[in-house]
């Protein structure tokens, strides 16, 4: 079941990935990217990550991929029309050759068979947990962030305020 | 036995009665808000289709299915035809995690009255209605038309805007009931109407309640915040292009979620399934008095019936409330329909909200939404929060 | 042995999601989706970081894959701002026409 479960959005994510690559119209990007972040969200819950599984549709699906979709939709530049100068072609092999070699690294050296995931193994990953080490352990990275989320905010009106004459 | 006690044959009959009884909601709740700004404007509203325009729906339905499907040129078609399905989707899916009631024992099998329970059921919802602006800003995306467009932008520029105090609405009881699990949610508010978290020590939840309606009135796209769908300026913003059952399943999707968004209230602010004060005080004779005060009335109108039809129907009307309210009475049964009973007011009482603001209030300019929002309902949601937690630390020992 | 999933795979999809996202950065040329390779590239990190957490049954990798999220907003709210100055002043969402440093 959980084998199932991993391999179906596991295609689904990469199928979506390479959709996002290869899709000439941004908004179609962005909704391949939603679905990788969708799938992504799945197997978080196969690894006991129930919060952040809802933090991902909540916040990226939710909300940073909506942003992006706004402003594709107010530039409304439409599809890409200047071919890049193709480095795919050399690039391509090249790629999948090297993710071929880690792969194989991955699974020879680093992780024996004996290390598996089962739904349930892990439960540690609930709003308690998160919250109690986000306030004790992670305090200051927690205000550091704020931070730099009010410096977000203060940039991105000040970049797209209307200049006043 | 064995068949009756699997958890999987369960859920299929539970889901399967809740969509059906949520589909017929859908449908009626369009027939009730027609009355409802109908009788709020001295008009009697739809009455030609069936006794009091009860057949209504079914006609409406009936049209809808049998209209021509158009496919208008120039559209973005896969993308198109995705957004009614990502709208009505989204909108049917957050319903699966809210609970209607406490445990109940049906014959030899012992369940909830709700789909599945999670631990972040809370979560779960926001996450699902977070999901659902893509099918409105990808219909207006995809029509191809300048009118849809703006409503779509407009559609994802409000929501946008409007999760935030939503959610810190949201997070101010939550700390009241220290819990994420919408069950427990309810269960935390037991005991009459001071426990629940809109009048619940350290510190009542009234303006977070008031904060959450007026979020939730924008994040439907309702009156008066409707307008990525301004008729006036717009056409009918989004969903211009759409027709047939298309056009249905946004319609569809837009009363599923505000039926969500009523279920949410009811569970964050006035006690889910909880009566409002204890069965000692009558509590349980409550729905009887109120089936039998209408049967009353209508039977006093069936006899000074001011139109001729009326003379046969309401009689009927005032029969059908007596058994109603005898049935409250039956001991077998009221296990499980008076929580039933209580999650139905509530949920409709708020819901009847949505129709008489709807029927009262004109529609707001573009740049007072977003000003109201961001300069003041913001700001007051964020006060709120840090009040009620500075509080619940204070009172927790 | 069916009924559970090496921890190899995950980490094996991650850098499958990395490579492509690098892949994207490299060869589109439309700014927005530029962008959207770099948050598909942070997606790949976060779920090694998830599995990692799993592997050690430790919740700081979720903490990790939590800050991660909160710096993407932030630079996509920075970001797209940025992309919506420079297409007012433009009009193109090409980065090899954004180029006026290199003459």
């Amino acid at each position: 079941m959980d084998v199932i479960l991993f391999l179906i959005f596991a295609v689904v994510a990469v199928v979506c990935a390479i959709n996002v690559v290869v899709q000439t119209h941004p908004i179609s990007s962005a909704l391949s990217l939603v679905g990788v972040m969708g799938s992504l969200a799945v197997l978080y819950l196969l690894l006991g990550a129930e919060f952040i599984a809802a933090a991902q549709v909540i916040v990226y699906a939710g909300a940073i991929m909506v942003l992006f979709v706004f402003v594709i939709m107010l530039l409304n530049a439409g599809a890409e029309t200047k071919k890049g100068r193709s480095y795919l072609i050399p690039g391509a092999p090249l790629l999948i050759v090297f993710l071929g070699l880690m792969a194989y690294y991955v699974q020879r050296y680093l992780f024996p068979e004996s290390a598996v995931v089962r739904f349930g193994g892990f439960t540690g990953g609930g709003p308690k947990d998160i919250g109690n080490a986000l306030f004790t352990t992670y305090l200051l990275p927690f205000e550091v962030t704020s931070i730099l989320i009010l410096v977000a905010i203060i940039g991105a009106v000040v970049l797209a305020r209307k200049e006043i004459e | 036995m064995e068949l009756l006690d699997s958890f999987i044959f369960i859920t299929l009959i539970k889901a399967a009665v809740v969509l059906a009884v949520l589909l017929t909601t859908l449908a009626y709740l369009q027939w009730v808000e027609r009355k409802v700004i109908a009788h709020v404007q001295v008009r009697p509203g739809p009455y030609r289709v069936g006794p009091h325009g009860l057949l209504q729906p079914v006609a409406d339905i009936i049209k809808l299915l049998t209209k021509e499907d158009l496919l208008p040129p120039y559209v973005n078609k896969p993308l198109y035809l995705l957004a009614p399905f990502l709208a009505i989707s989204m909108a049917l899916l957050s319903i699966s995690v809210i609970p209607f009631g406490p445990m109940i024992k049906v014959g030899p099998v012992i369940t909830w009255m709700q789909l599945t329970d999670l631990n972040i059921g809370v979560l779960f919802i926001l996450a699902v209605s977070s999901m659902g602006v893509y099918g409105i800003a990808l219909a207006g995306w995809a029509s191809n038309n300048k009118y849809a467009l703006i409503g779509g932008l407009r559609s994802s520029a409000q929501m946008i805007s409007y999760e935030l105090p939503m959610s810190l609405a949201i997070a101010a009881p939550l700390l009241i009931s220290n819990t994420l699990s919408l069950r427990e949610l309810v269960m935390s508010q037991a005991g009459g109407i001071f426990h629940w978290n809109i009048l619940h020590g350290p510190f009542p939840q009234v303006i977070s309640f008031i904060i959450f309606m007026i979020a939730a009135f924008a994040e439907t796209n309702r009156v008066p915040f409707d307008l990525p769908e301004a008729e006036n300026e717009l056409v009918a913003g989004f969903h211009t292009e759409y027709s047939s059952m298309k056009f249905a399943s946004f319609f569809m999707a837009e009363y599923a979620n505000m039926i969500t968004v009523s279920a949410m209230a009811t569970l964050l602010f006035l006690g889910g399934w909880m009566a409002p004060w204890p069965v000692a005080w009558g509590a349980n004779l409550v729905p009887t008095v109120i089936f039998a005060v209408a049967g009353v009335t209508a039977l006093y109108h069936g006899a000074n019936a001011a139109r001729k039809r009326d003379k046969r129907t309401l009689p009927v009307f005032g029969i059908i409330f007596f058994i109603i309210a005898g049935v409250f009475l039956l001991p077998i049964v009221q296990s499980w329909l008076l929580p039933l009973f209580w999650f139905a007011a509530k949920t409709g009482a708020i819901l009847f909200l949505f129709m008489w603001v709807r029927a009262t209030l004109p529609r707001f300019r573009y740049d007072q939404l977003m000003g109201f929002t961001w300069k003041f309902l913001f700001p007051v949601a964020m006060l709120n929060l840090l009040v009620t937690s500075f509080l619940v630390a204070w009172t927790t020992k | 042995m069916m009924n559970a999933v090496p921890i190899s795979w995950f980490l094996t999809l991650s850098a499958i999601l990395f490579a492509l996202g690098v892949a994207g950065f490299l060869f589109r040329r439309n700014i927005i989706t530029v962008f959207m390779s770099i948050e598909l590239m942070l997606n790949a990190v976060n779920l090694s970081f998830v599995t990692f957490s799993y592997q050690h049954k430790e919740v700081s990798g979720h903490l990790f894959t939590f800050f991660v999220m909160v710096v993407a907003a932030a630079e996509a709210a920075v970001g797209l701002a940025i992309i919506l100055t420079v297409f007012k002043g433009r009009s193109t969402l090409n980065i090899d026409d954004v180029n006026s440093m290199k003459h």
